[in-house]
């Protein structure tokens, strides 16, 4: 059974007023939870393939070819792990 | 001036690649990469030397005990202090506050009493006074910044009276890299009777350092962020202040002696000397080996050559970074009036974007408050990406850096 924990290394929560939150994804499997990612959030924009501007459910965030993801104002942990699990399972 | 190619050779990391770009270090005011010198006296230390301090009758921990020893002399010699006595081995910058805290303040701060400290400290010299006055009831008194991150020295001065017992500075700002003039602050608080304790985090590994010539009464600074390994730092204190106070913790190596009354059912305990009455338990012998050898690299740089070193490099970053219209950059113009931290924001991004981005092309710079809230409060930031060199960076180095920031526009 596949979960978000195979795809993520760390999430972090940024220092800021931004209450921002990183998501690393691990090494040995970022191109596969990027293409995931790719298939159903929804691409704003894309600069060389390398950062793309992605909107899930109404939650904006930017996915970068190095494996990290940066989400904007979530609610909580709970909604971050339900749009981890959409995007990637 | 320094050959910065030259001194790279010693720092291994250096050859790394991130994201199959060179490793373009910018974050050395978080912490500062470590010379081959220093990874080899680790090594050799717990190859060869590695026992436990003090009180033992054989050689490896004479071997250690002497070595350790040593660290506490080659440390106070780089900052001119009177000798070991003054120059206590903590944790870090924050222990070293801590300490001040817990074994001056916590004994001799009451209701009524003042603390000053400046609104551009890291939080580690803010936080303790804020604890410790909940405890004691003293009052706070913070002194405003100018509109350029520099401190307002007449509005400094007028905070500190006879209420005033110790006044609170950084000597360099982690945010923004201002240098104060902590001589004429600790000669303000020595004026009113009050105490001086500095904050020499981003200081001590940037700038030649004489305690005595500054006058301060505390100095605390880290080792990590001068070439030395983490877990390690150094609190001077003026002998005269150090012998009055109280121990910070207690436990093995601070003591004398403990001897059990049997009338009053109680021990009686005698103080070590100085340093080791504020060094309870097993000390960290290697970390202190590690700072030795940092401490004698940057000796043999020169810190006049250090400084003159950043600035020349500061100078160049500013004047590039300048060249970008959507980059607000924070801190004074004046080079001369600042190390080499550099914060800014990309117009649009937040700082985090902006980390990430650099990221991506191997340049590692720091994103946030830098543990520096209120002064982002005053700043009315939300967060800024800073980027702070040392010895090692490079010209190409920041034109680099340069390189990117444009492509994020």
């Amino acid at each position: 059974m596949v979960a978000v924990e195979d795809y993520v290394a760390r999430i972090e929560g940024t220092c800021g007023e931004e209450k921002d939150v990183i998501v690393i994804f691990k090494y040995d499997k970022k191109d596969e939870a990027i293409a995931k990612i790719l298939k159903k959030a929804e691409v704003k924009k894309s600069i060389s393939s390398i950062i793309f501007e992605l909107a899930y459910n109404n939650v904006s965030f930017r996915l970068y070819g190095t494996g990290k993801a940066i989400f904007r104002s979530l609610k909580d942990k709970n909604e971050l792990q339900k749009i981890l699990g959409d995007l990637l399972l | 001036m320094l050959n910065p190619y030259r001194i790279r050779e010693d720092f291994p990391i250096l050859k790394r690649k991130i994201n199959n770009y060179p490793l373009i270090y910018f974050d050395n005011a978080a912490t500062s990469q470590k010379p081959k010198q220093v990874i080899e006296a680790i090594k050799n230390f717990y190859e060869n030397h590695n026992a436990n301090v003090h009180r033992a009758v054989h050689t490896l921990s004479q071997e250690a005990s002497e070595l350790y020893e040593k660290a506490h002399e080659e440390v106070a010699k780089f900052i001119n202090a009177n000798g070991i006595e003054e120059t206590i081995f903590v944790r870090g910058t924050t222990e070293a506050i801590n300490l001040v805290a817990y074994a001056w303040g916590l004994y001799n701060l009451k209701k009524g009493d003042e603390v000053v400290v400046s609104l551009m400290e890291h939080h580690s010299n803010i936080v303790p006074w804020e604890i410790l006055s909940k405890i004691n009831g003293f009052n706070i008194k913070y002194t405003e910044i100018n509109e350029d991150g520099t401190l307002n020295y007449e509005a400094f001065e007028g905070l500190i009276s006879k209420r005033t017992k110790i006044v609170c500075v950084s000597h360099v700002s982690n945010f923004s890299g201002v240098i104060n003039d902590v001589k004429r602050i600790a000669k303000a608080a020595h004026e009113h009777g009050a105490l001086a304790l500095v904050d020499g985090a981003q200081s001590v590994p940037h700038l030649p350092i004489n305690v005595k010539d500054l006058g301060v009464d505390f100095l605390a600074f880290s080792g990590h962020k001068m070439l030395g390994p983490t877990g390690i730092g150094v609190l001077y204190g003026k002998q005269e202040i150090l012998k009055e106070m109280e121990p910070f913790q207690g436990g093995g190596e601070m003591i004398r002696e403990v001897i059990f009354n049997e009338k009053t059912r109680h021990c009686s305990i005698t103080w070590n000397d100085l340093p080791w009455k504020f060094e309870a338990g097993t000390p960290n012998v290697c970390g202190g080996v590690g700072l030795m050898e940092a401490v004698k690299y940057l000796r043999r740089m020169g810190m006049e050559d250090v400084k003159a070193q950043e600035c020349s490099l500061t100078e160049y970053a500013l004047q590039r970074m300048r060249e970008r219209e959507n980059l607000a950059i924070y801190g004074p113009d004046d080079v001369s009036l600042k190390c080499g931290i550099i914060p800014f924001n990309v117009e649009g991004l937040s700082s985090h974007d902006v980390a990430l981005f650099l990221d991506n092309y191997g340049i590692m710079v720091r994103s946030g408050f830098h543990c520096a809230q209120p002064l982002h409060e005053i700043f009315k930031l939300k967060s800024s990406a800073r980027a702070s060199f040392y010895i090692y960076n490079t010209r190409e180095e920041i034109d680099r850096f340069i390189e990117v920031l444009k492509e994020i526009e």
